[in-house]
């Protein structure tokens, strides 16, 4: 008993990283039809950015933290949209989707050759430590991981359904064109997402490489689940990724315990694929009305 | 102008031509120039089944290096040790098997997922890539596990085991233009025009009579089976194999591949197929730097040309028409001014 507490723990805090990548995929998505194959390597480079900044600007901590958040911000939010999403899309889905297959491969091997081959460490804001609750012992990190990342959803979701720019965020995401007409900077709303989606992977990046140490390979499994738990939770609602990040979570974790630890990276996708033969507008997904 | 018909036996032409040349392109070559264009062609064969899956029928699939894993896997365990069949009919049957296992693993694979929703079958078929690589990486009984599956034998043929490199290149190159040919007849075909109406308009198709779902299914499973041939090939080239170049990102690299050569285009997997495989043999010479190359370049490629390498031709081709209807117009402004 006490152990499993522990794995749903721990099974929430990898979700809860799951979640925030799979939000911000699900995000880009809604507004831009961009399926981001490198989803997980945006998670994995503002750690490596931090890292080099502080090895080669000798910055202090907090300043190289800035600086990446920046640079990041910058480099994938806004140039990620204006310099590969735009002059791409009206071409289709797929090539959009190879390009950022090929812009996974480009981060990966750039963190690899440019900063290190090597798992580095990444500092904490959490002190190392466990608290016993019922038994179970729970790390102080994964409980503060979950904690963040929660507040952080939270907040996301308060934005985008309760104010004026949020409002209008949703109305671009469900109609572009009506949008357009009700006088919504649509543009700008989706510029807006594809900076939300960067903040969350640099939010994810710093919450999960003190656990799992920096290295240029970590975006491979969070990418996947990420894109995994957008499917499951229904692929266009927040709400939906938030759900299906935290069941992938859970049943990574509890798989590798209880099913088999060999067969582990299969078995959320075993429940991805009964999910769409069962339910294949996702768990919290809505129908989408097909038009002709 | 070119309607389709002509385009299709351009690449008949280039395909024999190719192929004739190629018979003798390798002489003189070290084994490892042998080894990248024997490479290239069994590549060659699993992007043309990606191609016929992708960019004939519109079909999203993540999992043909999957394929190429069971083909080569197959292959492995019936002609090793002897064979089964013996020396020389082992490797025919191997090859028949790697075909027919994966086409009946398209079919059932494809029929629930095409029952629900196109684009499904992308999600459906990364689960199983992940399922088969963790089969062949932790089956050691089976597959040798991460340790890899040794001593695969080359196959025989008329009394000749072709252990020579530039003699397996040229059985390879045969195989190669025989599965070419029954690609391109099969394109030429009511069939393949049915799959292609399908890419271009579903309701359409469907209303002219186009049996949807069977048509999708056989399209996902005879490039499934393409992806099975090219691994009782690719099994004997390298003698050797294990679990990684049947990864997940394998299957992506092929996806790339086709789109990168130009999908929908006949002869776009060997060009896809040259840019993904042989390029960077090429670009080890950048020393560690290489795929970072290989991924800005498919990068630049693609915000060039979306339609891939074939898709320049076109461009340039295009081009050129526009101008030369220009001058067109131009020489006719001109004589219509002059009869004014």
């Amino acid at each position: 008993m006490d152990q499993f507490l522990q794995l749903v723990l721990a099974g929430l805090a990898t979700g809860s990283i799951y979640a925030l990548a799979a939000i911000g995929f699900t995000l880009v998505w809604q507004t831009s039809q961009t399926i981001n194959f490198a989803q997980g390597e945006f998670v994995m480079l503002p750690a490596i950015l931090v890292l080099a900044a502080v090895k080669f600007l000798h910055l202090p901590l907090p300043a190289a933290v800035l600086l990446a958040t920046g640079a990041f911000l910058l480099l994938f939010g806004f140039g990620f949209k204006r310099f590969l999403v735009d002059p791409m899309l009206r071409h289709g889905v797929l090539p959009l989707a190879i390009a950022t297959m090929a812009l996974s491969i480009l981060m990966k091997e750039g963190a690899k050759d440019g900063f290190s081959a090597e798992a580095q460490q990444f500092p904490s804001l959490v002190p190392d430590g466990a608290v016993t609750l019922l038994g179970a012992t729970l790390s102080l990190r994964d409980i503060a991981i979950f904690g963040v990342a929660v507040v952080a959803i939270v907040a996301l979701q308060l934005f985008v359904t309760r104010t004026r720019t949020g409002r209008m965020m949703q109305a671009t995401a469900q109609n572009p064109s009506v949008a357009t007409i009700l006088g919504i900077p649509t543009e700008r709303m989706i510029l807006l997402t594809f900076l939300i989606n960067a903040g969350l992977a640099v939010l994810a990046s710093f919450l999960i490489s003190p656990v799992y140490l920096a290295k240029f390979s970590n975006g491979e499994v969070i990418g996947t689940a990420a894109f995994i738990a957008a499917i499951v939770g229904g692929f266009n609602q927040v709400r939906g990724a938030l759900v299906g990040g935290f069941v992938v979570g859970l049943v990574d974790n509890l798989a590798a315990a209880y099913v088999s630890s060999a067969y582990r990276a299969a078995v959320p996708l075993v429940l991805l694929v009964l999910v769409i033969l069962f339910k294949p507008e996702g768990l919290l997904g809505r129908k989408e009305e097909r038009t002709v | 102008m070119t309607s389709p018909l002509s385009r299709l036996d351009l690449n008949l032409v280039t395909l024999i031509l190719g192929a004739a040349i190629l018979w003798f392109v390798p002489v003189g070559m070290k084994s490892y120039g042998i080894y990248v264009i024997s490479f290239w062609l069994v590549m060659s064969i699993a992007a043309m089944g990606l191609n016929l899956t992708l960019g004939y029928a519109g079909l999203k699939s993540l999992a043909q290096a999957a394929f190429l894993g069971i083909g080569a896997y197959a292959t492995a365990l019936i002609t090793a040790k002897g064979g089964v069949l013996g020396p020389v009919w082992s490797w025919p049957l191997a090859f028949v098997v790697s075909g027919a296992l994966t086409f009946a693993a398209g079919v059932v694979l494809g029929f629930p997922a095409l029952r629900v929703k196109f684009h499904y079958l992308a999600f459906v078929t990364l689960a199983f890539a992940t399922v088969m690589f963790l089969i062949f990486r932790n089956e050691q009984w089976l597959t040798g596990g991460v340790y890899g599956f040794p001593n695969i034998p080359r196959p025989t043929l008329f009394g000749v085991k072709l252990n020579n490199d530039l003699a397996f290149f040229r059985f390879l190159l045969m195989v190669t233009l025989v599965l070419s040919l029954a690609m391109w007849w099969l394109l030429r075909s009511p069939w393949g025009r049915a799959f292609m109406a399908l890419r271009e308009n579903p309701l359409r198709a469907a209303s002219l009579g186009v049996n949807l779902r069977t048509y999708t299914l056989l399209a996902f499973a005879i490039g499934a089976g393409y992806g099975g041939f090219a691994g009782a090939l690719y099994a004997p080239m390298v003698e050797f194999i294990d679990p990684a170049p049947f990864a997940i990102s394998a299957s992506f690299v092929l996806l790339l591949t086709v789109v990168v050569g130009g999908q929908g285009y006949f002869l776009g997997p060997f060009l896809g197929a040259a840019f993904s495989y042989v390029l960077p043999e090429v670009l080890r010479v950048t020393g560690g730097y290489y795929l970072l190359v290989y991924a800005a370049l498919v990068l630049a490629l693609l915000l060039v040309s979306p339609q891939g390498l074939i898709g320049i031709v076109e461009q340039i081709r295009e081009l050129r028409r526009q101008k030369t209807a220009q001058a067109m117009r131009d020489a006719s402004k001109v004589m219509l001014e002059a009869g004014r």
